[in-house]
């Protein structure tokens, strides 16, 4: 798999010929707390760069979550489904939420790299 | 309004607590360790609150006083022992609730707990009641601390003697460093525990001292999910100005002798609603499969009709599974009836179920 690259609305994704993966990144599951449920998008379902494409929600609370790129859903991680709690363990690896067949490239170049995500990151949160 | 801070703040803040707006107050929502650890630790050990958000209301006076405090509450004061705590409200005219509330009995009046979003209307309110003629105190030197869980009064008996011997909901005065505290046995998680009223300046040696004997600090997160395992209901959400004290199903609060005689604000609707006129309850809402229906969640019943709405939903950490309340049609409540959701626009199945849902036996 490539380098991560990752999205303001703290997603990660690692990019395989022309599949990526998606899931949320370790400081989201921060901010979010225990997470408890999760709804990911149907396969084959077409989504736009900054879509929804799913919820989490923890103890606390709901959020979206949304495909950093345009493209077709192609699989999707059952396991984080029945386990919502893995989620909180391994977000950047196991705990993966979908996969998405990438319809342009361009897109990525927007994504920030790990250094500008953490920086990121640090800028906003409290 | 400035946003205000108890005197644990800081406190809080070297623990790693993460804060939320909660009632003009930055109330510890979390500490590092999460809300699901921190609520299994309050049931399996012991957790301690900070909840000096709350109102401390001390109104001096005798029998007279009763004799007012019956007119705008629900509960039996010519029966309260000394020292006896009462779970009651603040009732409106309309039937409805202003503020849930805790009463205690103390030698020169009665000591209540006010929640902190209601506790100056609260105060306003009965100021304009009695008039005069009572002496009101709602106090900002004292804190509110809860300790709560099984192993609460083994461990508060170490730094406060003899307070392993007070019985559920009644409290008595102890002292600590020469200063006098309040305690009672009581709380808000379904767990044994006790809520101790202590001056601002001694809160944090004394948090201190609990937390030295494996105490855990719990926040407000965890504390909504505690209460409503419980089955409890949040001021607010669960039950407002709009709810009766019967609709809410909270009956058991309201004494026998005022259920039967009346004389307080809202009578007419609690009999009328006692005697055949009710058309909905607050029920428990267990959601098949993992859906987490919050507040606001449409409930409708098996034929598609609109039913009620849910009140408070979360995930239930000792249970396992997502649980809520709500409010339903009379004729929808029977446990086990079946209903549907509604969550972002798809219908989930979800069952009538009993409260609370989590069971625990109190010391009585």
């Amino acid at each position: 798999m490539s380098e991560k690259k990752y999205s303001k609305q703290h997603e990660w994704i690692s990019i395989e010929k022309d599949i990526a993966t998606v899931g949320i990144t370790k400081h989201a599951t921060e901010m979010l707390g225990d997470i408890v449920f999760v709804e990911l998008p149907e396969k084959g379902k077409n989504l736009e760069k900054e879509g929804q494409a799913g919820v989490v929600e923890s103890t606390k609370a709901a959020s979206d979550v949304y495909t950093p790129i345009t493209g077709e859903i192609t699989e999707t991680n059952q396991s984080i489904v029945d386990d919502p709690a893995a989620i909180n363990k391994d977000p950047e690896g196991a705990a993966w939420f979908f996969k998405i067949k990438i319809k342009n490239k361009s897109e990525l170049e927007n994504l920030m790299s790990r250094a500008d995500y953490d920086k990121f990151a640090k800028e906003n949160s409290n | 309004m400035e946003t205000q801070k108890t005197a644990l703040y800081d406190y809080h803040k070297s623990l790693g607590a993460k804060f939320v707006p909660f009632a003009g107050y930055e109330m510890p929502v979390q500490y590092s360790s999460g809300i699901v650890e921190e609520h299994k630790i309050t049931r399996s050990k012991a957790g301690l609150f900070d909840v000096s958000h709350m109102g401390q209301l001390l109104i001096e006076g005798n029998e007279d006083l009763s004799l007012e405090l019956e007119k705008i509450t629900p509960t039996d004061l010519k029966k309260i022992k000394l020292n006896q705590s009462k779970y009651s409200f603040l009732m409106n005219e309309q039937g409805g609730i202003y503020d849930d509330l805790i009463i205690t009995k103390v030698e020169n009046g009665f000591n209540i707990v006010l929640n902190a979003a209601c506790k100056n209307n609260d105060f306003k309110i009965i100021k304009n009641f009695l008039g005069n003629k009572f002496k009101l105190t709602l106090y900002e030197n004292l804190s509110l601390i809860a300790l709560q869980g099984p192993k609460s009064s083994e461990i508060l008996e170490q730094t406060i003697n003899g307070v392993s011997s007070l019985k559920f909901m009644n409290g008595n005065k102890f002292s600590y460093k020469d200063k006098k505290i309040y305690i009672t046995r009581s709380g808000y998680t379904g767990e044994d525990g006790f809520e101790i009223s202590i001056p601002n300046e001694l809160v944090e040696d004394f948090s201190k001292k609990l937390i030295n004997k494996g105490v855990k600090l719990i926040g407000l997160g965890a504390r909504d999910t505690l209460r409503l395992e419980a089955g409890l209901c949040l001021y607010g959400h669960d039950i407002n100005e709009t709810t009766s004290p019967i609709e809410a199903n909270l009956k058991w609060a309201i004494s026998k002798r005022r259920k039967d005689e009346g004389g307080f604000v809202g009578y007419s609707k609690i009999k009328s609603d006692m005697n055949g006129s009710l058309t909905r309850l607050r029920v428990g809402v267990k959601p098949e499969g993992k859906i987490i229906a919050r507040e606001g969640v449409k409930i409708f019943s098996e034929k598609n009709e609109e039913i009620g709405s849910i009140t408070s939903g979360t995930f239930g950490p000792s249970v396992n599974r997502p649980i809520a309340m709500g409010y339903v049609k009379l004729n929808f409540t029977k446990l086990g009836t079946k209903v549907l959701l509604e969550v972002r626009g798809k219908k989930y199945d979800a069952i009538i179920s009993e409260l609370p849902f989590y069971k625990k036996s109190y010391v009585r």
